[in-house]
């Protein structure tokens, strides 16, 4: 029987349709499961900070950890629309989310995250 | 102390409470072992005579948030008052087992980890409730932490300023221009909190920010 680890690829359209703290809890499900995922449009800057927050609520001695997360930095939309609403639009990219114990960064600039994946748990 | 003069010095208090311009309320921020504690005693000491919490290299010594109000900032350009919160180090992950390793018996590691998960849902509710953040980081160490992006992302939606401090200048491997690559929108002041190394370029920037 083939060993691995379970990888899913969520588009940007399935998070989309999800309310913010559905995502956080969507994503705190999987990850609790064992899963790593790439998110294709990532999390927004509030909601990375729920995603910690509720990570932190979960993690026990011996049991869960916490996370691995990786994403490239947001972009500001500096176009002459935004900033005439005087408002700063981010624009998440890419995200990598996994158990802490699977998934380790090996290396991250603007536009590469380098990660290792555990096979064991 | 006679009832008119009384009745006078709670009116003047009320007064003071209603029309007193609140003081910005800057949060210290960063992974931990970047030297937020050490910067925020640095300068508590420089203008108040006082330290804010103690230090280590054992991660996560601070687990609770504090706050200092009214601490006056002087430079060339004038002066600031504001409010410094140092908070927590910010993680995504805390292993009890990282403790033991520093030498800590099991229960006590196991109950370093508890607070420090508190600590750090504790500095995350207090990024609703700033005015501003100084983002300390380890300039011996790769700037591109979740930590980093998540805390400057939040900063940049809520169109709040953020500083740099590049922590820790007095380390051979250190290398600010590296952090001043990976975030060039934002104004970045190389310092060691430790020693006070351009402690003073620091301040002066600080004043122009929140001010």
């Amino acid at each position: 029987m083939m060993q691995g680890f379970q990888m899913d690829l969520i588009s940007e359209h399935r998070l989309s349709e999800m309310a913010p703290v559905e995502k956080v809890r969507f994503i705190i499900d999987e990850v609790m499961e064992g899963k790593i995922l790439v998110l294709e449009k990532g999390l927004s800057p509030t909601e990375e900070a729920s995603l910690i927050e509720m990570t932190m609520t979960l993690i026990e001695p011996d049991g869960f950890s916490g996370i691995e997360m990786e994403s490239y930095p947001a972009e500001v939309d500096t176009s002459i629309f935004g900033r005439l609403l005087k408002k700063n639009t981010i624009k998440s990219r890419l995200t990598v989310i996994g158990p802490a114990d699977q998934l380790k960064t090996l290396r991250k600039d603007r536009n590469m995250i380098s990660a290792l994946i555990s096979t064991h748990r | 102390m006679g009832v008119i003069k009384k009745i006078r010095r709670n009116f003047a208090d009320l007064f003071k409470k209603v029309f007193k311009k609140q003081n910005a309320r800057i949060g210290i921020y960063g992974p931990p072992n970047a030297g937020k504690t050490t910067l925020a005693n640095r300068i508590l000491r420089d203008w108040t005579g006082d330290a804010m919490g103690s230090v280590s290299h054992v991660a996560h010594e601070t687990r609770r948030a504090r706050r200092r109000e009214g601490v006056t900032i002087k430079t060339n350009g004038g002066s600031i008052t504001l409010d410094i919160i140092d908070t927590p180090g910010l993680a995504t992950k805390i292993d009890f087992h990282e403790f033991m390793e520093q030498g800590m018996d099991e229960n006590e590691s196991k109950r370093r980890a508890k607070e420090a998960t508190e600590g750090v849902i504790e500095a995350v509710k207090w990024l609703d409730n700033l005015d501003g953040v100084i983002l300390v980081m380890d300039a011996t160490e790769d700037p591109f932490t979740q930590v980093n992006v998540t805390v400057i992302g939040n900063m940049e939606a809520r169109s709040l300023p953020l500083l740099i401090a590049a922590n820790k200048v007095d380390l051979p491997d250190a290398s600010a221009s590296t952090i001043r690559d990976a975030f060039p929108q934002h104004p970045m002041v190389s310092i060691s909190a430790l020693e006070g190394k351009n402690i003073d370029t620091l301040y002066e920037e600080i004043a122009k920010r929140f001010g």
